[in-house]
């Protein structure tokens, strides 16, 4: 099967990383907008304020970044929450730009970019996960991960459109 | 007795796409069963191993919490619209170290 792709907007990536950097030595969190494969497959509208990019039938292209408050109680230095209201927000958003929720970012501080048993018992499916790492301030390496169809684990996809300034990428788990 | 129930974005794959879908059942819990029934792919997202609806799962009667109601045992009526909303959460890998900290 095919590597699923997120293709990310300049600006996307950017607010992704200065957000980590900007909560550091906190988790940030956001909502992805944009328009998922299927959906862009076949799109010539280009009047949606979300716009259009170059989705295949195995990419999404994610046009916005919304930051979202970690509402977590648990520690925001390795845990991150966006509650239900948020979640409804971050809906709602995507609807008046015309795209749809393609799925979440989030950083981990001091760790690598790669999803942990806790993002993996609380992940849904079709979304996007991001992950970028945050290394002593400093926003490194990018990734983006899908859930299994079962739940067992997290696919690693292609994420495009972001500059990463790690040659090495993150060491992969959950395979 | 239908009741309408909202599907959030990354359920709706398993509900051929629709964003809202109608189910019977005279409470909650019988609504969930009946739409899980009509929608097999949603179980394994809504329950865990065990049965129960996941943590990050919430279900809202109308604007209401149903964990701050009767939970599954919350009646509903076909005037009420249910929501299914998630609860996004995650986080990085917690090293033994800080395990010990915190459950010292």
């Amino acid at each position: 099967m095919a590597r699923r792709a997120l293709q990310l907007a300049d600006n996307v990536a950017l607010l992704i990383r200065r957000h980590g950097e900007e909560t550091f030595p906190h988790e940030c969190c956001g909502a992805l907008i944009g328009h998922a494969a299927a959906a862009a497959e076949g799109s010539s509208d280009e009047s949606d304020a979300v716009g259009h990019g170059p989705s295949s039938a195995s990419g999404s292209w994610a046009t916005a970044a919304v930051p979202l408050p970690n509402t977590t109680e648990e520690g925001p230095r390795r845990r991150f929450l966006v509650r239900p209201s948020d979640y409804r927000l971050a809906e709602q958003r995507a609807s008046e730009l015309g795209g749809e929720l393609l799925g979440f970012y989030h950083s981990h501080p001091d760790h690598p970019a790669r999803p942990s048993q806790f993002d993996l018992d609380h992940a849904w499916p079709t979304f996007a996960y991001v992950i970028v790492s945050v290394m002593a301030g400093v926003a490194r390496v990018m990734t983006v991960w899908f859930l299994k169809e079962d739940r067992s684990s997290f696919d690693e996809g292609d994420l495009n459109g972001d500059e990463n300034p790690d040659p090495d990428p993150a060491a992969t788990v959950h395979r | 007795m239908a009741t309408k129930i909202l599907i959030p974005t990354p359920l709706r794959p398993f509900t051929d796409k629709q964003e809202a879908v109608e189910a019977s059942g005279a409470t909650i819990g019988e609504l969930l069963a009946d739409l899980t029934t009509k929608y097999a792919g949603l179980k394994a997202h809504l329950y865990n191993e065990q049965g129960k609806l996941r943590s990050f799962v919430n279900v809202y009667l109308n604007d209401e919490d149903i964990r701050y109601m009767q939970k599954e045992l919350t009646p509903v009526s076909a005037e009420d619209t249910i929501s299914i909303i998630p609860s996004v959460a995650g986080g990085r890998e917690i090293q033994n170290s800080e395990f010990r900290i915190q459950n010292p």
